[in-house]
């Protein structure tokens, strides 16, 4: 018997949450390798995910913007030409760079690449084994003395519809289509759904969302999500809320979507292409689990503990495959505090300060506790709010909409939460999140000088407002 | 423009108080700290500083008058800096009709390194070895505080908004001063008669009777001396204690321990270690009542009563049975002097587990102390007197003291009560006991 690979750590997955927690094992000294069963390392995020998204949310955006803004700022343009073709291709490069990327770290790292569908097996002499089946059907078994299951999550679909990828689609067939649907049906209201939603919508499609619940944006600060809905339904989506879908299907070139509403009537709507964005759940099929003992909750997510191991020994979870917020930088903490663990120190992840972007146009991004959390877990709070129509640089750059909502408690001053939706919420929201990991006080944000003329005064002039001392208000 | 300064919160629960004296004309310029005026309140007496530095141009509210915490109490101009000439009005530091509070120690004054800023609101430069954030730079400034004040709950130590806060709520709020001792005449052990007041005064007497409003304080201390002793069921037992053989330690060694240590031996010492083997032998002496519990505590912080600048006070020596010999005499002659000048803090005078109280030095032969609530148990030491005793058969004199415990008798029996004074009645009379925990 031929003797098998030994190593430290086993990462199994390859997405942020795996390949940071891959990187971060070997610059600790451990011998580390990582499994994929994709072709590029990456995971969701870079290849069907984060960031095909982002490239196709700022190509479109710039084609609407080149539409419909610059004529305001006395640039005239004739007639606005779409390669679709060629803008996919920036897609595709920009996420053959970055999954390249990846690669380039593994080898400058010295981590051993495992090209295949890992599988946890029982080990022996305290190590677990993985086996890997490669493409060709051939398997490879290595020894771990630890191994972290990464394999994150896939997208979900309803009761009644089935995702063909032509007609009906997920958020990964949804960034690869070659034409501009001419009436996209969208169903779900989140994050991926509405960020999806807006590129085809700017590039030209007539787009209807459909969404069960009441409001669009679960999880978003409510207040935020209001605005969210006013200003894109202003930019041509169409909502409809409330309503069940119940069954799409497909007639030749059209789809029709039934739905249910809440007076129990049933409606139709009927667009060439359908996009069904209700959700992503945890995915560990394959990894054995069953075998080893490894326990899943009752949502087939992996349980784990305080320093993200399982049930088992010497097996631990991260990232979208385990509990809390399904975000890539939420992953990339764990993947580095479980690292940490394993070489011996200590890991550790602030649930409170991880920040969540939508890219819509505006951007929305929220960190720390909503308004609604604050009421129902009766803290005392303080709302400090400033628009960014009166700021200066929002106005020269075009970018009056939204506003930033900061929280803080009555007492302590304390920063709660901090909710953005406009123009780069996303990075603004950074500032606040490092406040909170300080533990900071509305007070220290208002007395920090920030540049003018910048978007971060408004975060500032919020922040004053908790006092009720905004110089601009 | 003149900045308002406002009644600071001086204790929970308390919501109103009456100014006492004004400790400052207007038109004195005062400095940021600088004691403006007295208030008494239900539970204590405090000074408030003044928040800035300035020409004080307004006593807002007159002595006797009533203010609510958070209320506006004077007015200070940071911008002017000359005095002006005492202004015609009445001096308001007469506090006449007013009984002088008893016992108040008010709350620790700004340390003396504190540095005067001036009147300018921009914050004065905090010192460079620590990074602080801006509100906590700007409330030390406000506030005269410096930064190794401040017990830091942030990230890696930092110090944060809210715990110059908590600081300033603490540093402000009064200590609640509990003199529960009583002595009454050794004769009669039936607690003191009833004053017999005749209801009104015929005006025949009405001339020769002066009637004397109670101060808040004193109100208080009324009050809950009475509600101890309806709360809890109080009963004394005594003992007396032979005490040559502490006597006979102390004058041996008291030289060598005065030069070894830096500090007098006393009898305290002595007292506080033998109740320690008391209690942990007899733990529901060391016990408190919560509702429909009974806690009993493993730490051991001794309320010892000692005469302080306005009366009698009873601070608070934590961890006694962590302390040595000379630490706990050094850390009594500490709060005995922080008494004297009143300068005793809430943390000072809180928390502990069992009293101590010495009447003897009043010349008190016996007495039943009253429990200071939520303790269930309080130790009476006396006058130490020579009296003729049988030893062994024979007659001879000896220094004797004797001791009163007074206990709730809801949670402790008896027997525990009697065996603790016993325990520590052996302790005394064999010190080497306490050496060998037996």
């Amino acid at each position: 018997m031929g003797s098998m690979q030994r190593f430290d750590v086993v990462v199994i997955g390859s997405g942020p949450g795996g390949y940071v927690c891959a990187i971060r094992c070997a610059q600790l000294g451990l011998k580390t390798a990582c499994v994929e069963k994709d072709k590029t390392l990456g995971g969701t995020c870079l290849n069907v995910g984060c960031i095909p998204s982002k490239a196709l949310l700022e190509s479109s955006e710039r084609y609407a913007a080149t539409r419909h803004t610059l004529a305001e700022h006395g640039i005239n343009v004739g007639e606005v030409g779409l390669d679709l073709a060629k803008m996919q291709e920036r897609r595709v490069k920009i996420v053959a760079q970055l999954t390249g990327g990846v690669a380039l770290l593994f080898q400058k790292n010295k981590i051993t690449r495992l090209s295949g569908l890992g599988r946890i097996a029982k080990g022996a002499d305290g190590y677990h084994q993985v086996v890997v089946t490669h493409d060709d059907g051939s398997e490879e078994t290595v020894e771990a003395a630890a191994v972290v299951i990464a394999t994150g999550s896939v997208p979900t679909s309803l009761r009644g519809i089935t995702i063909d990828n032509e007609r009906v689609v997920d958020s990964t067939g949804a960034l690869e289509l070659s034409q501009v649907p001419k009436h996209l049906v969208l169903i779900g209201a989140g994050v991926i759904g509405l960020e999806l939603g807006s590129v085809w919508s700017r590039l030209g499609a007539k787009v209807t969302v459909l969404e069960y619940l009441d409001r669009i944006l679960p999880g978003v600060d409510g207040e935020v999500a209001s605005e969210a809905h006013r200003i894109l339904a202003k930019q041509g989506l169409e909502f409809i809320l409330g309503a069940r879908v119940e069954a799409a299907e497909v007639k030749g070139e059209e789809v029709v979507v039934r739905w249910r509403s809440k007076d129990d009537q049933t409606h139709e709507v009927t667009g060439d292409r359908v996009l069904v964005c209700v959700g992503r759940r945890p995915f560990s099929d394959g990894l054995g689990l069953d075998a080893v003992g490894v326990a899943l909750d009752n949502r087939g997510r992996v349980q784990i503990d305080g320093e993200f191991q399982t049930n088992v020994a010497g097996i631990f979870a991260i990232g979208d495959v385990t509990r809390g917020a399904m975000l890539a930088h939420k992953a990339e903490d764990e993947g580095m505090a479980v690292a940490e663990i394993l070489a011996g120190g200590h890991g550790h992840v602030n649930y409170d300060a991880i920040a969540s972007i939508v890219y819509t146009h505006p951007e929305v991004a929220g960190v720390g506790k909503t308004e609604e959390e604050l009421v129902q877990a009766g803290v005392p709070f303080v709302k400090g709010r400033f628009k960014y129509g009166p700021n200066g640089r929002a106005l020269a750059l075009g970018e009056g909409d939204g506003f930033v909502k900061m929280l803080a408690h009555k007492e302590t001053d304390r920063v709660l939460g901090c909710h953005i939706i406009g123009a780069q919420a996303g990075d603004l929201i950074a500032e606040v999140a490092l406040a909170i990991e300080f533990g900071a006080s509305s007070e220290d944000i208002a007395r920090s000088c920030h540049a003018h003329p910048t978007l971060s005064e408004i975060v500032r002039e919020a922040a004053l407002d908790c006092a009720r001392r905004a110089i601009h208000k | 423009m003149a900045t308002d300064v406002k009644v600071p919160p001086v204790g929970e629960s308390i919501t109103e108080a009456v100014v006492v004296e004004w400790l400052v004309p207007v038109g004195t310029v005062v400095k940021v700290d600088q004691e403006l005026v007295a208030l008494e309140t239900d539970k204590i007496t405090v000074n408030v500083p003044s928040p800035v530095a300035g020409l004080l141009v307004e006593h807002v509210v007159k002595v006797d008058g009533k203010v609510e915490i958070g209320a506006v109490i004077a007015r200070i101009d940071e911008s002017a800096s000359t005095p002006t000439p005492a202004p015609a009005s009445a001096p308001a530091s007469t506090p006449a009709p007013t009984p002088a509070p008893a016992s108040a120690p008010t709350p620790p004054p700004a340390p003396a390194n504190t540095p005067a800023p001036a009147s300018t609101p921009a914050p004065a430069p905090a010192s460079s070895d620590v990074a602080l954030m801006p509100a906590v730079r700007r409330l030390l400034d406000d506030n005269g505080l410096q930064a190794a004040q401040i017990h830091g709950t942030g990230p890696g130590g930092r110090i944060l908004k809210e715990d110059v806060l908590n600081y300033l709520a603490n540093r402000n709020s009064a200590p609640v001063v509990p003199p529960q001792v009583t002595s009454t005449p050794a004769a009669t052990l039936k607690a003191a008669p009833a004053a017999t007041s005749s209801p009104t005064s015929s005006t025949a007497d009405g001339g020769k009777e002066e009637v004397v409003v109670m101060s808040k304080l004193r109100q208080t201390i009324a009050r809950r001396l009475v509600e101890a002793q309806h709360t809890a069921a109080i009963l004394t037992t005594f003992n007396e204690i032979d005490m040559s053989a502490v006597m006979g330690l102390r004058n041996t060694y008291k030289d060598s321990f005065e030069k070894a240590h830096g500090v007098k031996l006393g009898f305290m010492g002595f007292f506080a270690k033998a109740v320690i083997e008391g209690l942990k032998a007899y733990p529901s002496v060391n016990s408190e009542v919560r509702g429909d519990s009974v806690v009993y505590k493993h730490h051991y912080h001794l309320g010892v009563a000692v005469g302080g600048g306005k009366g009698l006070v009873v601070p608070v020596v934590r961890d006694v049975d962590q302390l040595s010999f000379a630490e706990f005499e050094k850390t009594l002659a500490g709060l005995a002097d922080k008494a004297k000048n009143n300068t005793l803090s809430l943390a000072d005078l809180s928390n502990g587990t069992f009293t101590i109280s010495n009447g003897g030095v009043y010349g008190s032969l016996m007495s039943t102390p009253i429990l200071n609530p939520p303790q269930v148990g309080i130790l009476g030491l006396h006058k130490i007197e020579d009296r003729p005793v049988a030893v062994a058969g024979k007659v001879e004199i000896r220094s004797m003291m004797y001791v009163a415990l007074s206990y709730d008798h809801r949670i402790v029996d008896g027997r525990e009560a009697v065996s603790f004074l016993v325990k520590v009645k052996q302790c005394l009379e064999d010190p080497a006991r306490m050496l060998l925990e037996i």
